[in-house]
């Protein structure tokens, strides 16, 4: 077994053992029986937009602002499991004695840094994706909506909370546990707001706002791909239900061309391999 | 025989402070060496340097592998218990002593019967004797001690002190970082006092410790005579007698380790 490997077991057991993942279980359980229920009452509300004359398609209005809402949901709790699991990493770590007795095994900072990552990212981008397939199963099931790309949704919104672990660990390197969670739920609501702005910016229409929104979505990449996953998700709602999705709840859609994977994966890269050079140099 | 620690040279700058400057010292397989000095005086940042936590400004440490470490603010994790501690460190030394290592470690630091305590319900000495077992893991060559004893009582420091003893009839060499002279004086083949980023002394204890007069009990009390040695001792008992003096004992007086340490800080200061 490597040193990613150990520490990568390490960090998911912690998590196990603290309950945090029970507690996120059982706050999921409830969250999905809530959304049944919400997604029950929604589509049967439906009938009276049946005989509706302006052609809007109801369902699909329904469908995708639902989804839309669990999409939103679940990157949100995705986003604070990745924070949780890697804001004390580094420094946090190192100001409670944890760190020390650890990095001075034949263990390289870098496998180190690696191991809190895998653990982080997986259990975050696990979540995601249990979060959003279910919704989407439950409001198939429920309310025959289904998204136009599932799967390739799924993944961006993924990509999202690995992007937002691998940012959490850079910033422990620097920041003590609470500061960095702060930071970086910060750094999520600005995203999000910038997104917002974006779809504003959008219907207005203002390139300034459009010019902040863009820039955001570079600088904050997980924000650019949930709206690309919004926008997979609505991309084939036809007419005046389309216009509506595409401005979404929490969001609006918006495709940042095909750049957005192959510059989400140098992030990435870049990310950690600026929180190795970092953690590298650090004394404890 | 290569030493089982040599630094020479070693500086460390932070910003304009300077924790080290040129500090030389070389530590023999199953040495065992206390390094003494005030608070600030450079030991943790000297001892964290050996085992890669610091970066050093200049100078160069060779360690011999592997080695264990205990640091002086150090925690597990409150959720493990002691057996899942060493077996982490284990898993992270490669080392595949397996369950028996485990047993024999725990055994030397007297927890053997809390192989399934979790951290969180252990006093701090307890914390403290599980750290010394966890440097212990894949056994090193070389120990370095920071500060082990400060949260034992007087029985926990008896464990240590005859741990030390074992690690050198074991042929580990330790460096010990530690304010206790009298374990110094114990269990140390040599003592270095650091103070202000600079080695001031370096001897085997009892070399340090010089003679610092001779106490005579006379009919009229005690009377010191400062700065005599035990060579003197014929001539000041006969100038007594020769005097009118009752001689009834005589003691020749040795500064302690702690005379040595305060007088060599003091007159580095």
């Amino acid at each position: 077994m490597n040193g990613v490997s150990i520490v990568a077991r390490h960090a998911l057991q912690e998590a196990l053992r603290r309950r945090v993942l029970l507690v996120v279980l059982v706050l999921t359980v409830v969250f999905g029986g809530l959304y049944a229920w919400g997604c029950d009452e929604l589509f049967k509300d439906l009938s009276g937009f049946d005989n509706d004359s302006s052609g809007l398609d109801a369902r699909s209005l329904a469908g995708a602002t639902i989804v839309g809402l669990a999409m939103f949901g679940g990157l949100f709790l995705g986003t604070v499991l990745a924070t949780f699991l890697t804001a004390g990493a580094v420094r946090g770590d190192a100001e409670r004695g944890l760190l020390q007795p650890l990095v001075v095994r034949p263990l390289t900072r870098t496998q180190y840094l690696l191991g809190r990552f895998v653990a982080a990212a997986v259990v975050s981008a696990a979540y995601v994706l249990v979060v959003y397939f279910g919704a989407v199963l439950v409001t198939g099931s429920i309310g025959h909506f289904w998204p136009a790309h599932p799967f390739a949704s799924g993944f961006r919104l993924a990509g999202g909370a690995v992007l937002i672990a691998a940012l959490s660990l850079l910033g422990s390197v620097f920041l003590g546990a609470t500061a960095n969670g702060a930071l970086m739920l910060m750094a999520y609501g600005m995203g999000l707001l910038a997104g917002l702005l974006g779809a504003i910016g959008d219907a207005i229409p203002s390139p300034t706002l459009q010019h902040i929104a863009s820039t955001a979505s570079w600088v904050l990449p997980f924000e650019a791909l949930y709206r690309d996953a919004l926008r997979l998700l609505v991309q084939d709602v036809p007419g005046v239900a389309g216009a509506i999705v595409q401005l979404g709840p929490l969001g609006g859609s918006h495709d940042a061309g095909p750049l957005l994977i192959p510059w989400a994966i140098v992030y990435l890269i870049g990310a950690l391999a600026a929180a190795a050079w970092a953690f590298g140099r650090r004394d404890l | 025989m290569s030493p089982a620690l040599a630094i020479a040279g070693l500086r460390k700058r932070y910003g304009r402070h300077e924790a080290l400057r040129g500090v030389d010292l070389e530590i023999g397989e199953g040495e065992l060496v206390g390094l003494l000095g005030p608070n600030g005086a450079g030991k943790s940042t000297l001892t964290k340097i050996a085992c890669g936590l610091v970066r050093p400004s200049a100078g160069t440490v060779q360690v011999a592998q592997p080695f264990g470490y205990l640091a002086e603010l150090f925690r597990f994790p409150g959720w493990c218990t002691a057996d899942e501690v060493l077996l982490l460190h284990q898993r992270l030394s490669g080392s595949d002593g397996g369950a028996r290592e485990r047993g024999e470690l725990l055994e030397l630091v007297r927890l053997e019967g809390d192989a399934g305590t979790h951290v969180e319900a252990m006093s701090k000495g307890m914390q403290q004797r599980l750290g010394l077992a966890q440097a212990m893991i894949g056994g090193p060559k070389l120990l370095l001690l920071d500060e082990p004893t400060s949260a034992l009582d007087p029985g926990g420091r008896r464990t240590v002190r005859d741990l030390l003893e074992e690690l050198r009839r074991r042929g580990v060499a330790v460096l010990l970082n530690t304010h206790l002279l009298s374990e110094v004086e114990h269990v140390c083949d040599r003592v270095v006092i650091i103070d202000r980023g600079e080695v001031v002394a370096a001897g085997a204890p009892a070399d340090l410790e010089r003679g610092s007069g001779v106490e005579v009990e006379l009919a009229s009390g005690l009377r010191t005579i400062d700065g005599a040695t035990r060579d003197d001792v014929p001539r000041i008992v006969a100038d007594l007698v020769a005097a009118g003096e009752q001689v009834y004992g005589v003691r020749v007086v040795r500064s302690t380790l702690e005379d040595v340490y305060l007088g060599t800080v003091a007159d580095a200061r």
